[in-house]
């Protein structure tokens, strides 16, 4: 039945060059894990170790406490659906789901129990007896899932299997994968580069770079208490400032490059006076005031629930290399619509600040978390 | 997944098995053949004395400047006529256009040296048109012995290739291109000359290299209507056949020289096809119009006339195995006695026919799916060395390839020759090339995430192999298996060396026949055996759904 995965230390290379330097994870039992990464990242290079398709360089992966390094892919009973589906178009729709079953040594009756069951949950009982070709791209994927999970696999494995549909279809699907997910409670590894979709469907996330994971998190943690600064980057938009600590006998807090002040309490013991540091803002986390950062809005897009200004900041005061500096106004809270040219004062909400060591490796608020 | 050192497992075993057939059946025999013509026949020592023979004789050499100047000649010819009836088919409404094509691919399919045997039936010595012109206007008609006749056979048999090149390639001719060079000023004859020829250069290319190739390697043709004009491939076979023993070395020292030949112009088509290639696919394929007036009258006539003319032989054939004989000479009337001294003295040859080219076939698609496998899904050092000797059967024309595996397995503890596992491998080792060359273009439009689905359900490579892989490929290597099936029971060149009285074949019998005048049963074989081929590739049509026919 379903497992834990303990990744420890694990090494890809390709002849010369180094995929994976040597990466550890655990991943727990009956739990949606995330992989979410840029392009490259080597996302598909690991989940295809744990599958069995790639050969491991060093470490180990173990299933609970089997080491499974050198079980071959097809003993290892893994599900794994597929980018492009992958659905076997001689089979019909209920062909491919029994295909897994078919190999185990099921009675008739067992094997035509479960596959209906299963084709009742992912909801395709109806075109059992069609021949895939003649799907649209969300049945398919739906069949993809139910051959996978039909065998009761240890692991999930889902290599960005909703890449290949439009908007709408995605937003159902993920809760589709969703809902059977938490139904049959099977240990899932879940592969994209939509950040959306990782927020939205994952027990915990794991972002990665260059083959190295950045953090391990709860979306909510993930997204409101990034580890550095590309995390918080790479997940929803962050403004990144220059600026540093005053640590006083009242308390600490950080300071704007224009001398504009917020009182901090949750600031680490790292954080002496003077310290250079990144301060991160959300685009949501502004509001107009009388008192904060003085700015000129820029560019104005009207986006219904909200309005996106891009704001023009005195060059000193930025990080370099950003590609907007941006605040997004909730219309529902809004008592003042800025207007392209118009100069204003918005103030960030200190509870939301992220500080970042100057080098942008680490955050230095207290309660950040590298691996939840 | 650590990777052993060696792992025995069914794709160790198959790439075993396939480095073992090339290396036995087409690498030893080879490099033999290499090594007797560097021998003197009676001391077996070093010498170059079979090659200084072949180029002081005229009488030798003389059949090389022959097999060049009429090869040339049929491939210009090919060129002309398979590329205008493509460029008059694909740009303008012909009527009865699939009709033409089948009779196209009929012609080019059927059995090679019946051409040559039904035009000497025609225009020969006491050819029914060579009778009528005589004793009705005591014309005579021309020698359609020798020269002519070689050139007539092969460029009708050999064009339809240039033709169903050069139709495809036309099909992948975007018509914005045309309109491109429209606006750009260019019209008619400018047009065709300066966008659509250069478009097509390469298929033509590609084209002309098989009509080259066959034609080369032709062996029926020019035995049976050649005569006093000597070509390589009978010049060989008699050399061979004659004196064995003594002419061996001489023999294998000219089948050297022919396959030296044939390498060389494999090697330059491949360097000019690699320089000249682009990729070309059609959104919007040309238009086609309709001709007006006397222009379309004439067109179509021509058109007409060339099925007409291609399709004469297989009709002949047809229409002599019905008459009346008596011994072997035709007398008045109608009957089914030819039909009656097969199956009285030539049913083995029947029976052999299809049995060979079935089991053949049955290994070229096996070998055939699991080494494409191989050399695009398991890549490595090895499988590089089997894509290489996989090439070879390309410019090994078929005679020397029987001369080849004879002297190879004459002798323990290999004692081979006359068994019917010989004619078999010969068969196989050369089409094999072909379906592997198929089936890996096959492979390559099947994504491996869906063997790796298979696998992570649980069924390990091999079976994921069969059950997936294999079934998929299956249909696509099925219709190319027809048409090798139709190439293997048309095959003469290589069996009429290997064969001995229990492995006869029905071309082979039909070559016997000719030779020994009794043209009715010769025409009753292959009247089956044309009607075999039609049916066969009424069949290639049914499975492929296309009339796309690659040889
Ligand atoms: N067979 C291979 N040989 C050499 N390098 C490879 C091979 N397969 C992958 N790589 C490299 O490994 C790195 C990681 O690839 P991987 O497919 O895991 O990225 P990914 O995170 O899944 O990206 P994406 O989001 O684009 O799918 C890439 O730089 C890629 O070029
Ligand atoms: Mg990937």
């Amino acid at each position: 039945m379903s497992v834990e995965i303990h990744i420890n230390n694990v090494v890809k290379r390709y002849g010369d060059l180094t995929i994976i330097p040597g990466l550890t994870q655990d991943i727990r039992n009956g739990e949606l894990f995330t992989l979410l990464g840029p392009s490259g990242c080597g996302k598909t290079t690991l989940l295809r170790m744990i599958a069995g398709f790639n050969s491991i360089e060093g470490g180990e992966i173990k299933f609970n406490e089997q080491v499974i390094n050198d079980i071959p892919a097809h003993k290892r009973n893994i599900g794994m659906v597929f980018q492009s589906y992958a659905i076997f178009p001689h089979l019909t729709v209920r062909e491919n789901v029994e295909y897994g079953l078919k190999l185990r040594k099921l009675t008739k009756t067992e094997i035509k129990k479960k596959v209906d069951d299963i084709l009742e949950v992912v909801r395709i009982t109806e075109y059992q007896d069609r021949l895939p070709e003649r799907l649209s791209g969300g049945q398919q994927q739906r069949v993809a899932l139910a051959r996978s999970i039909v065998i009761h696999p240890s692991v999930l494995l889902m290599d960005e299997p909703l890449s290949n549909l439009d908007a709408k279809l995605r937003i159902e699907m993920r809760s589709a994968i969703r809902d059977v997910q938490k139904q049959v409670g099977i240990t899932t590894v879940y592969v994209t580069h939509d950040q959306e979709e990782a927020l939205s469907i994952s027990d915990r996330i794991a972002v990665m770079k260059k083959g190295e994971i950045q953090q391990t998190a709860r979306p909510h943690t993930i997204y409101t208490r990034p580890y550095n600064i590309f995390v918080s980057t790479f997940i929803g938009h962050s403004n990144l400032f220059r600026g540093h600590v005053q640590s006083t006998e009242t308390g600490k807090a950080v300071v704007f490059a224009d001398g504009y002040t917020v009182p901090m309490d949750n600031l680490s013991e790292e954080a002496g006076d003077g310290m250079e540091v990144i301060i991160s803002v959300r685009p949501e986390e502004f509001s107009i005031q009388q008192e904060g950062l003085a700015c000129k809005v820029r560019t104005k897009v009207f986006l219904g629930k909200y309005i996106n200004y891009s704001l023009g900041f005195p060059e000193e005061m930025l990080l370099p290399d950003q590609p907007s500096i941006e605040f997004s106004q909730d219309l529902g809270h809004a008592e003042q619509v800025l207007e392209v040219g118009d100069t204003v004062t918005l103030r960030p909400n200190p509870v939301k600040l992220n500080v970042f060591t100057s080098d942008g490796s680490r955050n230095i608020l207290r309660d950040v978390v590298h691996h939840e | 997944m650590n990777k052993k050192l060696f792992k025995w497992d069914f794709w160790t075993g198959i790439t075993i098995l396939s480095i073992a057939i090339f290396g036995l059946f087409l690498i030893y025999p080879l490099f033999s053949l290499f090594v007797s013509a560097f021998q003197n026949a009676d001391t077996g020592a070093f010498s170059m004395e079979n090659f200084v023979r072949f180029f002081q004789r005229k009488y030798y050499y003389q059949s090389m400047i022959n097999s060049f100047w009429v090869t040339t000649c049929v491939t210009a010819l090919a060129i002309v006529i398979g590329t205008a009836l493509a460029y008059f088919m694909s740009l303008y409404t012909i009527r009865f256009k699939s009709v033409v094509e089948v009779c196209i691919i009929i012609s080019l399919l059927s059995p090679p040296f019946i051409g040559a045997y039904s035009w000497i039936l025609i225009g020969g010595r006491s050819g029914i048109l060579t009778q009528f012109l005589q004793t009705t206007f005591h014309y005579d008609f021309p020698s359609i012995y020798g020269f002519a006749g070689i050139l007539l056979v092969l460029t009708l048999k050999l064009y339809p290739f240039i033709y169903l090149y050069v139709a495809g390639a036309m099909k992948n001719i975007d018509s914005a291109l045309i309109e491109a060079s429209e606006s750009l000023g260019c019209s008619g004859i400018r047009k065709v000359v300066t966008v659509i020829v250069p478009l097509i250069t390469p298929t033509i290319l590609a084209g002309a290299l098989m009509v080259f190739m066959n034609a080369m390697a032709d062996f029926g043709t020019p035995m049976l209507i050649g005569e006093g004009f000597n070509v390589m491939p009978v010049m060989i076979y008699s050399e061979f056949i004659n004196e064995v023993g003594d002419q061996a070395n001489f023999a294998a020292a000219m089948a050297a020289i022919m396959v030296i030949i044939t390498s060389t112009i494999f090697m330059l088509q491949k360097y000019v096809v690699n320089r000249k290639s682009f990729a070309m696919s059609s959104l919007r394929p040309m238009q086609v119009h309709t001709m007006k007036g006397i222009r379309n009258v004439v067109m179509h006539a021509l058109i007409y006339l060339l099925v007409a003319v291609s399709m004469i032989p297989q009709i002949v054939v047809i229409y002599t195995s019905f008459l009346k004989t008596k011994g072997s000479v035709f007398v008045p009337g109608y009957s089914l006695d030819s039909y009656r001294t097969i199956f009285e003295s030539l049913g083995t040859a029947v029976s052999n026919t299809y049995i060979f080219s079935t089991i053949a076939i049955l290994m070229i698609i096996f070998l055939g799916m699991t080494v494409a496998y191989l050399t695009t899904r398991r890549k490595s050092w090895i499988t590089d060395i089997i894509d290489t000797l996989t090439m070879f059967p390309y410019i090994i024309p078929g005679s020397v390839l029987g001369i080849t595996l004879l002297l190879a397995f004459n002798d323990e503890p290999l004692l081979l020759s006359g068994t019917a596992f010989i004619i078999i491998i010969s068969l196989v080792i050369r089409r094999l090339p072909y379906t592997l060359r198929s089936s890996s273009a096959i492979l390559y439009q099947i994504s491996p995430s869906l063997e790796e689905a298979s696998i992570s359900l649980g069924a390990s490579p091999i079976k994921t192999f069969f059950r997936v892989t294999a079934v998929m490929m299956l249909p696509g290597v099925m219709s190319g298996a027809i048409l090798s099936w139709i190439t293997a029971i048309n095959e003469l060149s290589s069996s009429v060396i290997l064969f001995t009285g229990a492995t006869k074949t029905m071309s082979v019998a039909i070559y016997t026949e000719v030779i020994r005048a009794s043209y009715g049963t010769a025409a009753a074989l292959s009247t089956i055996l044309t009607l075999t081929t039609v049916v066969a590739m009424l069949i290639f049509f049914k499975v492929s759904g296309s009339r796309n026919v690659t040889l």
